[in-house]
């Protein structure tokens, strides 16, 4: 009797998903976030279309506040040119100086990541965005569909889901309202890496550990990355060899010491990890099921 | 059977990936026995620990030692202030002998949709029973719906053992009443185990406070449980996507679901019984000479034939049957009732097409598994219904092949997903009654009554003014030489029409047979005006669907109610008012008013001959023989 891999059959799942959406909605797009888990989608959105192109462009939204060898990654990957990669970057909240050091996690969050997105989204019209997210990450995100829908507003209305049965996705919508689409829901962090080593996936080199200078605030790692980032009282810059488990805007992600600076070594540590993924994220522990609540405003 | 190109994959858990749900009634401890299980499983990192150690004492401030693990699944800010499950919630863990994808339940009546969704992927149930409750509505609702939808494994928890003193006899009992509904609703392979979550006896470990249970703990159940893997069947695949990077390439793109398919097999594209040898299997690791069911793969064919999505490429020697009716189990998931007649679309594999369900044969009663006539299902209801489809399918049985037999349907003004159902068998009417070939048709049977046949569908209020209107109409289309019929609701109900009254469900019936006779009626060549209340727009749509591009006229006499009960030409505002009438359309039945007629009638002051004209003119505009004025 056949029987597939695990690997093998979230690919084969993921690969169903991109279709399914490629063929049911005008003007699909996948959301790039240039982490581990968007160099999985993108993997994955080429080897469902191969032999022709990708039939939708990548959007990047750019809070201005990345790192620097995340820009670099994704101009790399732009490059390429089989796929379009647009940048949408909410240019108001760049004139208001929105800023994570002076505004706070919460503010720069939500101006320069939620309200962009939603910008970016009604600008080319997209009514179906798909994002990297998966349901190992974070407790409501355990709770959400792969076919999500939302309201022309944006939003998530979490109480009241459509049924999902089988693999059978309803991809009916109205105009203006739009399904956020997550092909690796099933997928683990630690899939991922499994994933990433098999089929030779390119990382942010941000993934591996290097000596790099950080600064310990309230608690985390952030790491200096540009001139923007100004010390407090009693702050020290230390060269610590660290690395980073998920990416987001560099000084809102903690860096974690580590020395694994291969992919064996990532998979080996993440083996007898003792803490979650979304530890290092500053934003997630602004409220308890504060993600909940962004999503329902429209955050990715 | 080997994979060529098959990858290894160096992960600790290659295979034996275990999919199974924890179902059973709100407050028995569902989501609690989950939390449990990962935490005696080891699969809580230190941080999760930390913040279930400061939720739990922030909501029992009573009991600053115990770990509240429901708030681990409950992830939903709704969920944890009331303290209950509303969505599934998706865990993924592993022990050094497996992995599992564990979706919980909610147990609420009101969420069974969820319910559904969460058992629709599961190979195996956990069902919670509480030791001081017994057996309960919810939990042989669960059981049906987990049988309905082909689980065949399930372990049965008889949780809160420590409520009840761990007693021997009430574990026995509710085993015993259990093991018989199971047996009824076809679950043979049935493991039971005394439990309390809170505690964790018999969840990670064996428990000593049930010396006389000598079985192993649940996870140890989970860990060697075996599934068995359904029969491969024939070779099916739902094409999903056309693949054409240019011109030298068509690929046709999508997940096989059933048997294995080999570069040279004869295949048939269905329904159309086009043949052709497959070419090449693609995939973007390099061409394979065979795939298997699960895998994502595009292949291409020896010669060119019209393929579109939703097709299905399958076996030449055995292809899958085709059929237009169907017998199915349904499940109904929308807040609205089902309503026979009334026209959905139905999604199976990657193909949509228009349904109506003609008959509900029965609903199940889920407690005592009864069957009882019904005239509609409501929200969480199951039953048996038939099914008429307006363009034939591919399909297989449910428990051959869920991909090709389990189906959703989808309401065409929402868009909601209002229910789901699992092909049966095709109904043997389907394949025996075919159309018959006529030589006249209706072009040639309008032309030679130098016409265009129409369909004018007056819809609105009672006392309105339709029949009115309609009977100014016909007359002068009549006086200007047109072949006309006016079908009068009214008058229907004297004869086509006597047996319906004025219930939701036979006013959908009642307007699906006017829209019929109109049907015809156009189709002999005729113009056709209808005069029926048609209050819902879904019955409207029906009608217009019926008819070509521009056949279909709605005419919407947009007489406000008030003016209407004013009229009053029957006296039946009255008798609805005095409450001698139920269902009255704008009283207590509802109006839902065309969004886009061809013609609104207002008639701010007009007399109903002004109003009569606008519709004439609108018609004549499409109709060949020009009048000379026309309009006065």
């Amino acid at each position: 009797m056949f029987s597939m891999s695990r690997l093998d059959a979230l690919e084969a799942e993921s690969i169903h998903i991109f279709r399914e959406t490629a063929a049911s909605f005008r003007r699909p797009v996948m959301l790039y976030s240039i982490g581990k888990d968007s160099s999985v989608l993108l993997h994955l959105l080429r080897k469902a279309f191969f032999p022709a192109s990708p039939p939708m462009p990548l959007l990047h939204v750019d809070t201005t506040w990345k790192f620097r060898e995340m820009i670099a990654f994704r101009d790399q990957v732009a490059s390429k040119g089989d796929v379009e990669v647009l940048v949408h970057i909410n240019e108001e909240g760049v004139r208001q100086g929105i800023s994570p050091l002076t505004h706070g996690s919460a503010v720069h969050t939500d101006i320069m990541k939620t309200v962009a997105l939603k910008q970016a989204l009604d600008k080319y019209a997209f009514d179906a965005a798909i994002g990297g997210a998966r349901r190992d990450e974070e407790k409501s995100r355990a709770k959400e569909r792969i076919f999500s829908f939302r309201n022309a507003q944006h939003r998530w209305d979490p109480k009241n889901q459509r049924p999902e049965l089988w693999n059978n996705y309803n991809t009916f919508i109205q105009k203006d309202e739009s399904v956020r689409v997550f092909p690796l829901s099933n997928w683990t962090e630690l899939d991922v890496w499994h994933y990433i080593r098999r089929e030779n996936i390119p990382v942010v080199p941000l993934y591996f550990a290097k000596a790099r200078p950080v600064v310990e605030r309230d608690g985390a790692l952030i790491m200096v990355d540009d001139e923007r980032f100004t010390l407090r009282d009693g702050e020290q810059v230390q060269m610590k060899d660290v690395r980073f488990r998920t990416l987001g805007c560099y000084p809102l992600t903690g860096a974690i010491e580590s020395q694994a600076d291969t992919l064996d070594g990532i998979i080996e540590e993440m083996s007898v990890s003792r803490s979650s993924e979304r530890q290092g994220r500053v934003i997630d522990n602004d409220a308890n099921a504060s993600m909940e609540r962004k999503k329902q405003e429209g955050y990715f | 059977m080997t994979m060529v190109n098959a990858k290894q994959d160096n992960s600790a858990q290659v295979s034996g990936l275990l999919r199974f749900i924890t179902c059973g009634s709100v407050d028995d401890g569902k989501s609690t026995l989950l939390g449990r299980l990962l935490y005696d499983a080891g699969m809580l990192p230190d941080d999760q620990i930390a913040a279930l150690t400061r939720d739990s004492r922030k909501l029992h401030a009573d009991a600053p030692d115990v770990l509240d693990f429901s708030l681990l699944t409950d992830g939903l800010d709704a969920e944890r202030e009331q303290g209950i499950t509303i969505d599934v919630a998706y865990r993924y863990f592993h022990t050094a002998r497996r992995s599992f994808i564990v979706a919980d339940c909610p147990g609420h009546e009101q969420y069974t949709r969820n319910m559904a969704t969460g058992a629709s992927q599961a190979d195996l149930a956990i069902v919670l029973v509480d030791a001081r409750k017994g057996l309960l509505p919810q939990t042989r609702r669960h059981t049906y719906i987990c049988a309905l939808l082909g689980i065949r494994r399930v372990v049965l928890a008889v949780n809160k053992m420590d409520l009840v003193d761990y007693r021997q006899d009430i574990y026995d009992d509710i085993v015993h009443e259990y093991r018989e509904l199971a047996g009824k609703l076809g679950i043979d392979d049935v493991d039971c185990l005394p439990t309390a979550a809170l505690s964790g006896d018999n969840v990670g470990r064996r428990s000593h406070q049930t010396a006389w249970y000598d079985g192993p703990s649940l996870l140890e159940i989970l860990e060697t449980a075996t599934i068995a893997t359904p029969q491969p069947g024939e070779f099916r695949m739902p094409v999903q996507w056309v693949n054409r990077p240019d011109a030298s390439f068509r690929g046709y793109a999508g997940t096989i679901c059933g048997g294995e398919v080999a570069v040279g097999d004869a295949v048939v594209v269905q329904p159309a019984m086009r043949q052709a040898v497959v070419e090449r299997i693609v995939t973007a690791d390099g061409d394979l000479e065979h795939a298997n069911a699960g895998q994502a793969v595009t292949l291409t064919l020896d010669r060119e034939i019209d393929i579109s999505r939703g097709d299905i490429i399958a076996s030449a020697t055995k292809p899958a049957p085709v059929a237009d009716q169907f017998a199915a189990h349904m499940l109904w998931m929308g807040d609205a009732p089902l309503l026979p007649n009334r026209t959905y679309w139905l999604k199976v594999g990657a193909r949509t097409v228009n349904v109506r369900i003609t008959a509900i044969k029965h609903k199940v009663d889920v407690n005592t598994q009864a069957k009882l006539a019904a005239s509609r299902l409501d929200l969480n209801e199951v039953g048996y219904c038939n099914l008429d489809l307006d363009h034939a399918i591919a399909f297989e049985a449910y428990k051959t092949n869920p991909t090709l037999g389990g189906f959703i349907l989808i309401d065409r003004q929402s868009h909601a997903t209002v229910g789901c159902g699992m092909l049966d068998f095709a109904l043997r009417r389907a394949a025996n009654v075919h159309w018959q070939h006529i030589d006249l048709d209706k072009q040639i049977r309008s032309l030679s009554k130098g016409q265009q046949s129409r369909c004018l569908w007056f819809t609105g209020l009672s006392g309105a003014g339709k029949s009115t209107i309609a009977n100014l109409v016909e007359r002068r289309l009549h006086a200007l030489g047109y072949h006309t019929y006016l079908l009068d609701g009214d008058n229907l109900r004297h004869g086509l029409n006597k047996d319906l009254g004025f219930t939701n469900e036979a006013r959908v019936e009642n307007v699906r047979r006017v829209a019929e006779v109109a049907h015809l009626m156009v189709d002999a060549g005729l113009i056709v005006l209808a005069c029926v209340i048609s209050p819902f727009a879904s019955e409207r749509r029906f009608a217009r669907d019926l008819f070509e591009e521009n056949e279909f006229v709605e005419v919407f006499v947009d007489t406000p109610l008030d003016e209407c009960e004013r009229r009053d030409p029957k006296g039946l505002y009255r008798k609805a008012r005095a409450g001698d009438i139920a269902n009255f359309t704008g009283i207590d039945s509802p109006y839902e008013v065309p969004e886009h007629p061809e013609v609104r009638l207002v008639a701010g002051g007009r007399r109903a001959e002004q109003l009569a004209e606008e519709v004439v003119a609108y018609l004549l505009q499409g109709q060949g023989k020009q009048e000379g004025g026309a309009a006065p």
